[in-house]
């Protein structure tokens, strides 16, 4: 019984903090604004959240993996700009919008693989520091894609691309059903199978890990390919939200609400721990504070210090309790 | 109690601690005579770390007295305590591997001069001093990451003497040593002793404190059970003491060991660590790999795990066993209980029974990699009552037991993947006496139901004391094998240092 209580305990100061603060924060919210808790304005969040949401739950892996990626951002403009011309490509062609939206989706898909593979093999074939690697990477993308598009934008010549970006299933945004469904995936990869308790293990203690027979490089690797992915999800709805990319506008700054999602959800900076379902809602709680502000009419411009001051606040909570 | 306690150097009284209600020292009262030697023993948990973290000024007591020379003090930090002439080396390296000796030996009180730049000459001519002092062959500005476990432990007993200490407390100092620096640091010891100052020598190995102590203080669940005078009180009873009933045999019987050869190593070599390294062990035989620190012992059974590159042959079961990584190496049935337990044995944080299942995890898991936690669960039940790990809920973490349980633990995460052949390195660092006895019945139970075994030991008593044939390692190369009747410390001495005089020593 005792035991019991004792984990009980222990669960709810590792997983819920962060449910908690949600709560604690959607009800000040409800207090200061009769507004927010209009269905349209919750869905807006729910939407708004979700193109950092979906990259924060790949950064999720790398993380807890004992790693960080910081050009998620310029990834996604890239990944997404190759979207839209292979989706203008198809269609030059004279094929089905269909076809062409499938071969826009497609693209983003394995170029994000392949730009997390390449961040991967870099940190472990190549021994390079993962933050020296995407700090690399991250001008690297945001470059190669502002000379494709000539610095301006890929406008999309397919309406249905487009049409997709506002769609709604059921009343839902799709790119909120997409970050539920695929958080609900991941958060089974990450805590119920060999793979999870493989990037856990290596965040713990590399060393550790390699003693016990699991194969420290592979995990790593497919931390940062999974990550890739999840940034190809991202941008290709992105581009059907506008439809179009800005090549110097698309995914600006998601480095930074991604890994920031990541922190206030729970997960440990050093690596080792961390849940899936936690970022889903420190990325949520990202979304209510910027809608916050938003309301009660504070500069868009002090945005980013309340996000810089959640971030630095939410890591110095999660020392204390440490000790 | 002698005449020397009249005066005594360090008292406590009613000294009490307690971690989260959970008392663990009970009011103690003790004293340090002036210019001893004083041996603190006991089992883990027994409170001896607590105590001597209290003197350094680390904890402060929950209730009680410390009294320096006569007057009551309270440390507040460390540097309180070395104020005051109090030093503790602790049981861990302490250094900052990037920085030189003699930054390490002031780090953090560093000499200034009278426009307050570093002195370095002041203290690059004092560290040279101390170094001299304690025989050390490291020079001030030699970097920590380049010196011997056995230097660095000199750095650490001249950091802290660096600051006119008069109570100077080592914590398992050495468990890194060999022998011969061992001896030296002894030398050391009572060198010090000598020239007026008081040591406290907190250790696990019973024959050292015999060796090297004026007096001995047992302690037993936080509290004083025993105090003698060395001369009275022999290792045996040391151990009666700290258990506090009658210990038996703490080696079981050698069973015959005559099985068919289940390894087979064959001039395995790695470069810069070992060569021309063949050997053979037999089911049901546990086979001993003795040698000083930097022999070679653990590097032979990381080439056969996979973990470092080497060349040679290596059959087990007759098949040839190429293992490039360790996953290889556990498929063709080898395990390997490593000696660095927390840098690369367990994880503190994963719960018992995920440490339970680290290695042997794919066979937990269905064909999408599915984790089956019932059975998994099951499975560390099963250990659990197997070793009797004291541990009420498995699913708590690992760094919530004692370091004999998480060593038990360690164990079994070493042995569930049921490999034919089992390296253990060190398998009894840093646990008590009554875990030590029971994992060496774990270990000899596992002999006799046809498992071969590979004991990685710097302890010789525990090689004599369990293994069927020793093979010794010296600079990388086999000095000589030993079975049966010859096997002993002595022979065992002889071939891993290669000379007579150190025999006699």
């Amino acid at each position: 019984m005792s035991a019991l209580l004792e984990r009980l305990r222990r669960l709810e100061k590792q997983r819920y903090a962060a449910f908690a603060a949600l709560a604690i924060l959607t009800v000040v919210s409800a207090f200061l604004s009769p507004y927010f808790l209009q269905p349209q304005n919750l869905l807006n969040i729910l939407r708004q959240v979700s193109y950092t949401g979906l990259i924060a739950l790949g950064m999720t892996f790398v993380i807890v993996s004992g790693g960080i990626d910081l050009s998620v951002g310029s990834m996604a403009a890239f990944v997404g700009s190759l979207a839209v011309l292979a989706l203008n490509a198809v269609a030059g062609r004279g094929w089905s919008p269909g076809a062409a939206v499938a071969a826009a989706v497609a693209c983003a898909l394995a170029a994000g693989l392949a730009c997390g593979l390449a961040n991967g093999l870099l940190v472990t074939k190549g021994r390079i520091a993962p933050f020296i690697v995407t700090l690399g990477t991250m001008a690297l993308f945001r470059s190669l894609s502002l000379y494709l598009g000539d610095a301006g934008e890929f406008r999309s010549e397919v309406e249905r691309f487009g049409d997709l970006g506002s769609a709604a299933p059921a009343g839902l945004p799709l790119p909120a059903l997409v970050l539920v469904g695929l958080a609900a995936l991941l958060s089974l990869l990450f805590s119920r199978t060999r793979y999870g308790r493989a990037v856990r293990a290596v965040g713990s203690n590399a060393r550790v890990a390699r003693y016990s027979a699991i194969d420290v490089d592979a995990t790593r690797l497919w931390a940062y390919a999974l990550n890739g992915l999840m940034v190809g999800v991202s941008a290709v709805l992105i581009a059907m939200r506008f439809n179009s990319v800005g090549t110097s506008t698309q995914g600006l700054n998601y480095e930074l609400d991604a890994i920031a999602a990541v922190i206030i959800g729970g997960t440990a900076m050093a690596g080792g721990r961390g849940t899936v379902w936690g970022t889903v809602v420190g990325a949520i709680t990202l979304g209510i504070i910027n809608n916050m502000l938003n309301m009660v009419g504070i500069s868009t411009y002090l945005q980013g210090t309340v996000k810089g001051l959640v971030i630095i606040g939410a890591v110095f909570i999660q020392r204390q309790r440490q000790q | 109690m002698g005449p020397a306690m009249e005066a005594p150097l360090v008292r406590v009284r009613s000294l009490r601690k307690e971690f989260g209600g959970h008392a663990v020292l009970r009011d103690l009262d003790a004293g340090v005579a002036r210019g001893e030697i004083l041996g603190l023993i006991g089992e883990n948990g027994a409170g001896k770390s607590t105590l001597v973290k209290i003197l350094a000024g680390i904890h402060r007591p929950t209730a009680g007295t410390v009294e320096l020379d006569g007057k009551a003090v309270v440390f507040r930090s460390p540097t309180d305590a070395r104020r005051a002439g109090v030093s503790l080396v602790p049981q861990e390296f302490n250094l900052a591997a990037d920085l030189t000796v003699e930054e390490n030996v002031f780090l953090g009180s560093e000499l200034l001069t009278a426009r307050h730049t570093l002195d370095t000459a002041r203290m690059r001519a004092r560290t040279a001093a101390l170094l001299q002092e304690l025989g050390a062959s490291a020079a001030p500005g030699d970097r920590i990451d380049g010196l011997s476990a056995a230097q660095k432990q000199l750095v650490e007993v001249g950091k802290a003497l660096a600051f006119d200490a008069r109570l100077l407390i080592l914590d398992e100092p050495t468990t890194m040593l060999t022998r011969r620096e061992i001896d030296r640091l002894f030398a050391v010891m009572r060198a010090l002793r000598d020239k007026g100052m008081t040591l406290i020598y907190v250790s696990h190995k019973l024959a050292e404190v015999k060796a090297v102590c004026d007096r001995v203080l047992v302690l037993k669940d936080g509290e004083l059970v025993h105090q003698a005078a060395i001369a009275e009180i022999d290792p045996p009873e040391m151990a009666r003491r700290m258990v506090g009933r009658e210990l038996r045999e703490i080696y079981p019987p050698k069973r015959p060991a005559d099985g068919p050869v289940v390894l087979e190593v064959r001039d395995l070599a790695s470069p810069g660590a070992f060569s021309g390294v063949s050997f053979t062990v037999r089911q049901g035989e546990i086979l001993g790999l003795a040698g000083l620190v930097g022999a070679g012992r653990t590097e032979i059974a990381e080439a056969l795990m996979g973990l470092r590159p080497s060349t040679g042959t290596v059959r087990l079961g007759g098949q040839v066993l190429r293992a490039r990584t360790a996953a290889q190496a556990v498929r063709g049935g080898l395990s390997y209980l490593s000696e660095d337990r927390q840098g690369s044995g367990v994880l503190p944080g994963f719960s018992i029974a995920e440490n339970v299942t680290l290695v042997s995890l794919p066979a937990y898991c269905g064909p999408l990699g599915l984790v089956d936690r019932a059975r998994e669960a099951e499975s560390a039940r099963g250990w659990r009552e197997r070793f009797h790990i004291k541990a009420p809920d498995l699913s708590a973490p690992l760094e919530s037991l004692s370091g004999g349980n998480q060593q038990k633990v360690s164990l079994a995460k070493t042995l569930d993947p049921g490999p034919r052949l089992v390296i253990v390195d060190e398998p009894t660092r840093g646990v008590d006496v009554a875990a030590k006895q029971e994992i060496y019945r774990f270990l000899a139970e596992l002999a006799e139901k046809g498992a071969a075994l590979l004991l990685i030991s710097s302890e010789l008593e525990e090689i004599v004391g369990l293994c069927h044939r020793v093979v010794v390692m010296r600079e990388g190369r086999v000095a000589g094998e030993r079975s049966g009747a010859e096997v002993g410390e002595q022979p065992i001495m002889y071939l891993a240092t290669g000379t007579e005089a150190e025999v006699s020593a």
